[in-house]
């Protein structure tokens, strides 16, 4: 498959997250469309990774290995970050018993 | 001898502890034990300067090289003390007569309370200091120090009752009219500096060659402004009677024995500069002679006691200047030496008459005091005999040998010269007439407050009349005795003598019975004119002179409000409207603009996630055309 499906699927990918960033107001949905970015970022670095190391697999066999180690550290991030943002939405659903983020405004009072 | 000199140090060192101890323990210190000190700080070195006199006279001056005070550069000044004949005579004069004025003052002042009477002694002790370290400098950055501390010195104590407004402008003038001529000292300093290197007396005065001719006479012409300052010359003088603000004895201080002979002193010291500048000395001579006449003028119709005796203060310092000018350096100091006797004397006899009347300071007001006041009349009396220059009493000696300079110089100096003279014997006689002659015109109250001073105020004058009756001696002319003239004889390391004869001897005996003859005249006529006093409305030329020429006035239109006006519009326009503006301006600026930044902090998550996309789409555009 050529790469250029690649591009276009994780742009397509990143343009919703982004698009969902901004304009939904629930913050489960807002924190799923980050990992929607993060993931058509993931997406894109293994794509190229696959692509290099077809390219030169012939002369050294560990080519375009170095985006794939680099997903798995965005994973364990990502992962982690999942766990403090889902304790965030938890901790402000007992505080003010909603999800809509702009009640977060309230920190500025 | 070398290594006995090198304690000169103590001399200015006395003073100058006595200045701490009393100044700085003044709430604890007895009023008894405040005089002590303050008077043995200055006979200390008193005694010292009789001393140094003595082993001076008998060979040899002294540079006593303490430690490096200021080195840059090629520059090297180091802090030295001098002893040599101009300095030990005029140590003797200044540690002499400020003893004698500090032991009045310990009376004339005891009714201050503790805490300012050594506020009073401190203040005196420091001005003694800095006239001796004036007088003792070796270069003429010591002397600068000594210099301004007088300046200082004599503020303060101008300044001394700081609650009257008006003695605080008085001292205010001073220091002010002060700085002006310290600039032209300051000035000449560096030029000093930039042309020889160096500011020791020493190297100085024996490279004049590398110096050319207009320099010397930009020099001496800049320093002789520092000494219009100091000295009280045209057209700088009008601190001077103004000086009369602060308390008796320390009027006594300033106009004999301190201050106003630092110029005097300047120039004699200076002498081999400005025997090279013809020019210069010219300038001297005639700002000297106009201000003796001017000054004298205006003491023909003042009738405050004081600023009678101030404007005779410095109408003589321009007979000394007028000496300087013509050359005759040792004549100068001559009468510096005479005029620090009768003019402390007549000072502290005014104090005396002063502390009688209660404070009261206007002759008209006085007469009669003769009876009253003997010990004060006959000291009083002596003064105005020494300054009037009558035979045998010292002002006789240096006036006349001043007249003689003058004559040899150019005959009309001379002519002006004596009028001059006429007058002050005038004046100072009408001083005298109006204030112990006659009946009494004060109040009741007065009259029977009046009372002879107490021992420690007539002792001082004593000692003081006879000192105005003897100092002549070491001064008397050649032609009156064989090797009578010591004082020229003793200065000449220092002040080379000229031994021309100009003038012959019949000649010189004519000018001084000439002089004296009128001068006998003229207090004649003052005592015709003023035996009973009639009280005149003034007007004319009397208006004009009682109102001192209009000079303060002139001053004050010329300089001082064309000054104030400007200061007013810089203060109005450029602090107000501009610096305060940028101030103001900017402070307002940063109100505003964070008050418009602040919006953006809404709180609204949406809002920053909005700006954050945004913001990096920019980055990318900006980087897709920044890539090529």
């Amino acid at each position: 498959m050529p790469i250029n499906y690649y591009i276009f699927l994780s742009l397509a990918l990143f343009a919703i997250g982004i698009v969902g960033v901004l304009i939904r107001r629930n913050a489960i949905i807002v924190f799923m469309c980050i990992e929607i970015m993060l993931n058509a970022a993931n997406l894109l670095l293994v794509a190229f990774s696959k692509m290099h190391h077809l390219q030169q697999a012939a002369t050294q066999a560990s080519a375009g290995t170095d985006g794939q180690i680099f997903v798995f550290f965005i994973m364990v991030v990502a992962a982690a970050e999942v766990s403090v943002g889902l304790a965030i939405i938890v901790m402000m659903f007992r505080n003010v018993h909603s999800i809509d983020i702009n009640f977060l405004n309230r920190l500025k009072h | 001898m070398q290594n006995v000199l090198q304690i000169v140090w103590l001399v200015p060192f006395f003073p100058l502890i006595g200045f701490l101890i009393v100044g700085l323990f003044r709430k604890q210190l007895s009023k008894t034990l405040t005089a002590i000190i303050g008077c043995g700080m200055v006979l200390l070195p008193f005694l010292l300067s009789i001393w140094i006199f003595i082993l001076v006279k008998n060979g040899g001056g002294y540079v006593a090289d303490y430690f490096n005070f200021i080195s840059a550069g090629s520059l090297k000044v180091s802090f030295a003390l001098q002893v040599d004949a101009l300095s030990a005579l005029f140590l003797l004069i200044v540690t002499g007569v400020s003893f004698i004025i500090h032991v009045y003052s310990t009376t004339y002042m005891k009714e201050e309370t503790k805490e300012h009477y050594g506020r009073f002694f401190s203040y005196m002790n420091l001005f003694v200091f800095s006239m001796i370290l004036l007088v003792m400098g070796a270069n003429f950055i010591i002397m600068f120090i000594g210099w301004e501390g007088v300046g200082l010195c004599s503020y303060l104590l101008i300044g001394y009752w700081f609650k009257n407004k008006e003695y605080n402008k008085a001292a205010d003038k001073a220091f002010i009219f002060n700085r002006i001529g310290d600039l032209g000292f300051l000035i000449a300093l560096f030029w000093i500096i930039s042309k020889a290197g160096s500011v020791s007396f020493e190297d100085v005065f024996s490279k004049t060659s590398v110096f050319s001719s207009s320099d010397i006479t930009i020099i001496t012409l800049l320093l002789f402004v520092g000494a219009t300052g100091k000295s009280a010359q045209i057209p700088l003088y009008t601190w001077l009677p103004d000086a009369m603000a602060g308390p008796t004895p320390v009027s006594a201080l300033i106009h004999a024995a301190t201050m106003v002979t630092a110029g005097v002193y300047m120039i004699a010291r200076s002498n081999a500069l400005y025997s090279l500048a013809p020019v210069t000395e010219n300038i001297i001579a005639i700002v000297g002679l106009a201000t003796a006449i001017l000054a004298a003028t205006i003491a023909l119709k003042q009738n405050d006691i004081k600023k009678v005796l101030a404007y005779s203060t410095v109408s003589q310092l321009g007979y000394m200047f007028l000496a300087l000018g013509v050359g005759a350096y040792s004549t100068g100091v001559f009468h510096v030496m005479t005029h620090a006797f009768f003019k402390a004397l007549l000072f502290l006899a005014a104090g005396s008459v002063i502390h009688a009347m209660g404070g009261e300071q206007d002759i008209r007001k006085m007469g009669g005091l003769k009876g009253k006041m003997k010990i004060t009349y006959l000291t009083f009396l002596f003064g105005c005999i020494a300054i009037s220059g009558i035979p045998p009493f010292s002002g006789f000696f240096s006036k006349d040998a001043i007249l003689l300079a003058a004559f040899e110089h150019n005959k009309i100096l001379y002519a002006i010269a004596l009028f001059g003279a006429l007058l002050t014997a005038f004046y100072m006689f009408r001083l005298l007439f109006l204030a112990f002659n006659g009946s009494f015109r004060g109040t009741e109250e007065q009259q029977h407050h009046l009372h002879e001073s107490p021992a420690g105020m007539t002792i001082p004058l004593i000692i003081l009349a006879i000192l105005a009756f003897a100092g002549g001696f070491v001064g008397i002319p050649e032609i009156l005795m064989k090797g009578g003239d010591k004082l020229t004889e003793f200065l000449s390391p220092v002040i080379p003598v000229h031994s021309v004869e100009l003038v012959s001897h019949s000649t010189e005996m004519m000018l001084m019975v000439i002089s004296t003859v009128l001068v006998l005249l003229v207090i004649v006529f003052a005592w015709y004119r003023f035996r009973k006093y009639h009280s005149v409305e003034e007007k004319g030329i009397g208006k004009f002179l009682e109102n001192k020429w209009y000079v303060d006035e002139l001053y004050e239109k010329v300089i001082a409000n064309p000054v104030n006006r400007f200061a007013a519009f810089l203060n109005k326009f450029i602090e107000k409207s501009l610096i305060d503006g940028i101030v103001n301006g900017v402070g307002r600026l940063v109100n505003y603009g964070s008050r418009q930044v602040r919006l953006l902090q809404s709180g609204q998550v949406g809002n920053y996630v909005l700006l954050m996309v945004l913001s990096m789409l920019l980055i990318f555009v900006i980087q897709f055309f920044l890539r090529k």
